[in-house]
């Protein structure tokens, strides 16, 4: 998401290499191209100014060691800024109170507030392991207390029924009894998206927040918002008593600035990212990755996070022990494999943490595509149980049948055969099993990248 | 033969046309009372010269407004121009020159949508990132082809958020138009398809299409909007006709970014743009028409059926440049 602004300022440093020395001229000329990098990303334009003036402030007076160039010295104090605007008091999510806890969302239309409480839901059902109820207050768009009933159901987490002919603090309250009498320990209560400007349903949300009194009431914003995010994170923090923010859909290509406005008008932290589609694309807010990224160190503290969250430790050690006992790697295991990888959200959402230069590197077609894994999933269940285990039975005819089975050319067939041979040439080469030995073998897929 | 004729006196295109009070409206949504871009420009002449510090001023409204550094530039640097031959002597001056700037970016994408009723249907294919608003426009624009005689079929094409298909059957009952649904989770193309058949066996003249919501980085679906795409075609190889992007008003730079990918992969034919009754003061719009050169063929400001209608270059500055009278 971030990838932008990062590019944005690795062409500012790069143009200041070579030059030695840092002038008043090229300060000046610097800041200014560091400014407009940061208002096409959206940054908003108050918060900008201010970035900008304690970037100047750090600068100016400062006596530069010679061993580093000008460049690096920028990146290094816009780096620390955005960590230290970003990461401003970022704390773990508040449970600490006597259930049920409540946790109230709220924001613009669209800003994906109903995703968000889902994701939410699964995540203290599985990190926390708490019993969470999730309600809805939307009485106003079509379908939208439905829409939470499915994702409720889907996660296997409560669900309070809402009728939307009721007024929504009625339901809030309702909501609440029901966790209590119910025994849950987190309640989320998801709200209808409302205007800033619209005094009407400010009042309503502000009369939900005080009739069930939440522990944490989170502003949920849309990762791509524009200039505006800074005068709709100063309503929502006006009208609410907001405990933190959530950005979702961050995992597109915007360019990320609103996390800044929203995170310096509201001064509250950014508890957690959205992204994804699934489920469980929601992440823990981390401002050093966050900064780092924006200046093209990559996030590969997130995506280890992610590796040992999603691959299940129970199948990592089978395949440990199996490989302990001298066994050979096989088909099965691949394809255990590839759908671990397309659970953690496909390698589109893993690439996204990469370095700017891997990740680009990656994109012109050294790594097998989403789809590709796909495509590999389907050959691999054409194949018999017994070809899956002894790979070397496939010859020429069961080629042919196992092309039609899963629709692709044979030449599929003997590329992944062939790659599934290098693979099986390094688990030999592994001694001991272990979680850090299958990541290696995540890494081994991509050669040419690592 | 199946009941093509219409009420209206155009039999072969019907141009869509702002409705009367719909200025108004965006007056008072665009602005809140005020413009944003005009209010107390006068403060920074002193003495009634146009210099550095009110142009320095336009440029950061523009930029907060969204409008974006390249375009603002543009608008800018030619204004600087006039200044610096001293074409411009007072606010007026500056301000009818600014008017005409905006116009100029806008006008030649301010292209209404023709429904060409040749087609049996005309099919609508609506797209955009998740939380747009693609649903809630399809509505709206299902009931301005009802209040047109026009019938029209709906394809509940997003199944993949939880209760999508419901929110587009819920508005579909009560205008009484056909929604064509599966279950969540079938496969989107195979529904538009059906739909299509659907459309064409009631002998509807629209068909409007609902997608799911996808940010235009994922590429798979990205090859689910083209295989819908693709599908559309085999009905009809001249469909869809109209390929419209939803992009939120509220959304920045990245609004160009979603244009350009999904123009790329599906061939945008038309953008509506959604949730301008925001404070966000519809700066986008600009960038988007001197950056992306699509039709802009309706605007949204609000949720009412009222609070959507076609795009006017004109009609669009000057709501922005005048305030609400008194």
């Amino acid at each position: 998401m971030f990838d932008k602004l990062t590019e944005r300022l690795q062409g500012v440093v790069d143009g200041l290499r070579g030059k030695g020395r840092l002038t008043d001229d090229n300060i000046a000329d610097t800041l200014r191209q560091v400014r407009m990098a940061l208002l096409e990303a959206d940054v908003a334009l108050p918060v900008v100014k201010s970035l900008i003036e304690s970037i100047k402030a750090s600068l100016v007076g400062t006596e530069f060691d010679k061993a580093f160039t000008p460049g690096q010295i920028l990146v290094r104090s816009i780096h620390q800024e955005l960590v230290r605007v970003l990461g401003e008091g970022v704390r773990p999510i508040n449970l600490r109170a006597q259930p049920p806890v409540v946790i109230l969302l709220a924001g613009l239309q669209g800003a994906g507030k109903t995703t968000t409480a889902g994701k939410l839901a699964k995540y203290l059902k599985e990190k926390e392991k708490k019993r969470v109820l999730l309600a809805s207050t939307d009485v106003y768009r079509p379908a939208a207390i439905l829409q939470l009933e499915r994702l409720a159901a889907q996660l296997e987490v409560g669900f309070k029924s809402s009728d939307p002919k009721q007024s929504p603090v009625r339901l809030a309250q309702e909501a609440l009894a029901e966790a209590r009498s119910a025994l849950y320990d987190v309640l989320i209560i998801d709200t209808a998206g409302r205007l800033h400007i619209d005094d009407e349903m400010m009042k309503e949300v502000q009369l939900i927040a005080s009739t069930v009194s939440p522990l944490e009431t989170l502003f949920v914003v849309d990762s791509m918002a524009g200039q505006d995010a800074v005068n709709a994170a100063k309503a929502f923090g006006e009208a609410l008593e907001l405990t933190g923010v959530i950005l979702t859909k961050a995992d597109g290509d915007a360019r990320g600035g609103a996390a800044l406005s929203v995170r310096q008008v509201t001064g509250k932290p950014i508890l957690f990212i959205g992204v994804g589609e699934k489920t469980e694309a929601l992440e823990v807010f981390h401002p050093e990755r966050i900064a780092s990224r924006i200046l093209g160190m990559g996030d590969v503290l997130s995506l280890v996070e992610d590796v040992s969250r999603q691959v299940d430790i129970r199948q990592a050690e089978k395949l440990a022990a199996k490989l302990k006992q001298g066994k050979e790697f096989d088909f099965n295991d691949l394809h255990e494999q590839l759908q671990q990888l397309e659970k953690m959200g496909g390698l589109s959402a893993m690439m996204d943490k990469l370095p700017a230069k891997l990740a680009s590197k990656a994109a012109q077609g050294q790594m097998p595509n989403d789809r590709e894994i796909t495509r590999q999933i389907a050959i691999i269940r054409s194949m018999t149980s017994r070809e899956r285990r002894f790979p070397k039975l496939l010859d020429a005819s069961r080629k042919r049948r196992i092309a039609a089975g899963s629709g692709v050319p044979v030449s599929e067939i003997n590329k992944l055969l062939k790659s599934f041979m290098e693979m099986q040439k390094m688990m030999k080469l592994m001694s001991n099993g272990g979680m850090g030995k299958l990541m290696r073998t995540f890494a081994g897929r991509m050669p040419k990248l690592f | 033969m199946f009941g093509f004729k219409k009420s209206t006196a155009d039999q072969n295109a019907t141009a869509e046309q702002a409705r009367p009070g719909f200025l108004a409206r965006l007056r008072t949504k665009l602005n809140r009372g005020s413009s944003w871009l005009t209010k107390g420009l006068i403060d920074l002449l002193p003495g009634g010269k146009i210099g550095d510090e009110v142009l320095d001023e336009l440029e950061m409204r523009l930029i907060s407004a969204d409008v974006g550094v390249e375009t603002t530039e543009r608008i800018l640097s030619g204004l600087r121009k006039k200044v610096a031959r001293s074409e411009l002597a007072d606010l007026d001056a500056l301000l009818a020159a600014l008017r005409a700037s905006l116009i100029e970016i806008l006008q030649p994408f301010a292209r209404p949508l023709h429904i060409d009723t040749s087609k049996h249907p005309f099919v609508m294919l609506v797209i955009g990132v998740n939380g747009a608003g693609k649903t809630t426009t399809i509505g709206k624009l299902a009931r301005r082809m009802l209040d047109q005689k026009f019938k029209v079929v709906l394809a509940a094409g997003d199944t993949f958020r939880a209760a999508a298909v419901e929110q587009l059957q819920v508005w579909g009952e009560r205008n009484g138009v056909p929604v064509i649904a599966q279950a969540t989770g079938a496969d989107p193309a195979a529904v538009v398809f059906d739909a299509c058949q659907s459309a064409q066996a009631r002998g509807a003249h629209v068909m409007i299409a609902d997608t799911a919501g996808r940010l235009h980085t994922q590429s798979n679906l990205m090859d689910e909007l083209k295989k819908v795409k693709r599908v559309i075609g085999r009905i009809d190889p001249t469909a869809p006709h109209e390929v419209l992007l939803v992009l939120d008003a509220s959304q920045g730079q990245n609004a160009l970014q979603q244009a350009r990918l999904f123009h790329q992969a599906m061939g945008v034919t038309g953008l509506v743009i959604t949730k301008l009754d925001g404070t966000a003061k519809g700066g986008i719009v600009f960038s988007l028409a001197d950056q992306l050169k699509l039709p802009i063929r309706f605007i949204g400001i609000g949720e009412g059926v009222e609070d959507f209608d076609v795009f006017d270059a004109e009609n669009f500055v000057d709501a922005l440049l005048k305030p609400v009278e008194a």
